[in-house]
């Protein structure tokens, strides 16, 4: 099993029956092929549904019906469909529990960045903002470093931030850790993952529960 | 302004009818780009936009390729932002308070109200010249319903438009709606452009298909 697969594994734990949540684009939107068939959630998606659920058998695909990434969705019973303002109403009256978001940066009060990257990602905010600054629950999918293995996780953030201090937890291939008022707390560590090891990739304070270490 | 969130939603019929007709230094509001060939792409890669007011265009490399050139102007709203923008001016107001960025680099502090000791960013309801939209089905006298997804902004976009042009490929009589299950009231709505059929623009895109 690959490191993104055991992340995405562990991501499904998130999600309690009866709750409904929103799943960013990449890492988070991959979740949904990990989630079994019949499970108590509604899905929201920006464009306007509550209850998006997998990709549609063939047959069944409406070229009128995708998801927030483009993705020809089926949907569940007792989903609906609303226009944009309402869509975005239901985000920042927060009534989404949980949204499950992507980032290239996060920092150990929690503050969020993920979209922009000045002079060279700029496709605009979309609805991220407001899911961040608004969603009672955060949680960020994300690899623990870049390309070029420096560490997503922060002291503070560079990039321009998204919302600041939203994140709840951030689970990454190396490990699950909570943003709390004393800094982050390493909840679990992946198979073969030590404390030393992840200090030395990690540029923010850590602090290890005693269960953990 | 222009309908749609991604295709669904997109009127591309009407999309092709001005690219036809070529007016230029349009200025265009609409959720995304559409992808680069696909929809208001198109006009883009004409040079008939000179400004763009959207929420994000990554799923178009074209358009950002012009924007970065500077070749395209282009204005970013949050999501929720720019809906709430068009929804005030097609309810008569003026503008809204709100909280969302008031601490990010989106706010610029003119933008900032103080009003009882509490901060504010104040954002200006948004109306357009004319609107293109697309609905499923329509009535003769204008009465709007759309499908899935493809409701999005259309029916925000219908109410704040001085001139609203909706194309459909289904009208029926008057009475063949149900009145219950209207989405947008033909009040709102000038013009319908009754599709002949639905060119392989409206299908579904095999790349956006998992196998």
């Amino acid at each position: 099993m690959s490191n993104i697969e055991t992340l995405l594994k562990r991501a499904t734990r998130e999600v309690l029956p009866g709750s409904i949540l929103n799943l960013g684009i990449g890492l988070p939107t991959q979740l949904l092929d990990y989630l079994p068939d019949n499970l108590d959630v509604l899905i929201h998606s920006e464009n306007g549904v509550l209850g998006a659920w997998k990709q549609a058998p063939r047959e069944q695909m409406n070229p009128a019906l995708i998801d927030a990434a483009g993705a020809y969705i089926s949907t569940v019973p007792g989903s609906s469909f609303f226009d944009s303002s309402v869509s975005f109403a239901m985000i920042r009256r927060s009534k989404i529990d949980l949204t499950m978001i992507g980032a290239f940066e996060v920092d150990q009060q929690g503050s969020l960045a993920n979209w922009k990257i000045p002079g060279k990602f700029s496709p605009g905010i979309g609805g991220a903002m407001e899911l961040a600054q608004k969603t009672p629950r955060i949680v960020v999918l994300m690899t623990h470093c870049d390309k070029q293995g420096r560490s997503k996780i922060l002291r503070h953030c560079r990039l321009p931030v998204t919302a600041h201090h939203c994140v709840s937890r951030i689970i990454t291939d190396l490990a699950v850790l909570d943003v709390t008022t004393n800094g982050l707390s390493v909840q679990e560590l992946a198979e073969g993952v030590t404390p030393d090891y992840l200090r030395s990739v990690t540029d923010a304070d850590l602090i290890f529960p005693e269960e953990v270490a | 302004m222009i309908g749609g969130f991604g295709s669904p939603g997109t009127p591309f019929s009407l999309i092709d009818e001005l690219l036809r007709q070529g007016q230029r230094q349009l200025t265009l509001i609409k959720n995304d780009a559409n992808e680069a060939g696909i929809g208001i792409s198109k006009l883009i890669e004409q040079g008939q936009v000179e400004r763009l007011i959207t929420t994000h265009i990554g799923l178009n490399k074209t358009a950002i390729e012009w924007m970065n050139a500077g070749r395209l102007q282009v204005e970013f709203h949050p999501q929720g932002m720019l809906a709430e923008k068009i929804r005030t001016a097609g309810a008569g107001s003026f503008g809204f308070l709100t909280d969302i960025g008031l601490d990010t680099e989106i706010t610029r502090p003119e933008q900032l109200l103080n009003w009882q000791g509490q901060q504010y960013k104040v954002e200006m309801a948004l109306k357009a010249d004319v609107a293109l939209l697309h609905a499923a089905r329509a009535d003769r006298f204008g009465n709007l319903v759309y499908d899935g997804s493809a409701m999005n902004f259309n029916p925000l976009m219908a109410m704040a438009a001085d001139q609203v042009i909706v194309e459909t490929p289904e009208c029926l009589d008057p009475g063949a709606l149900p009145p219950n299950q209207i989405h947008t009231a033909c009040a709102f709505v000038d013009h319908l452009v009754v599709l002949p059929r639905l060119t392989s623009e409206y299908a579904v895109m095999e790349h956006h298909v998992k196998h």
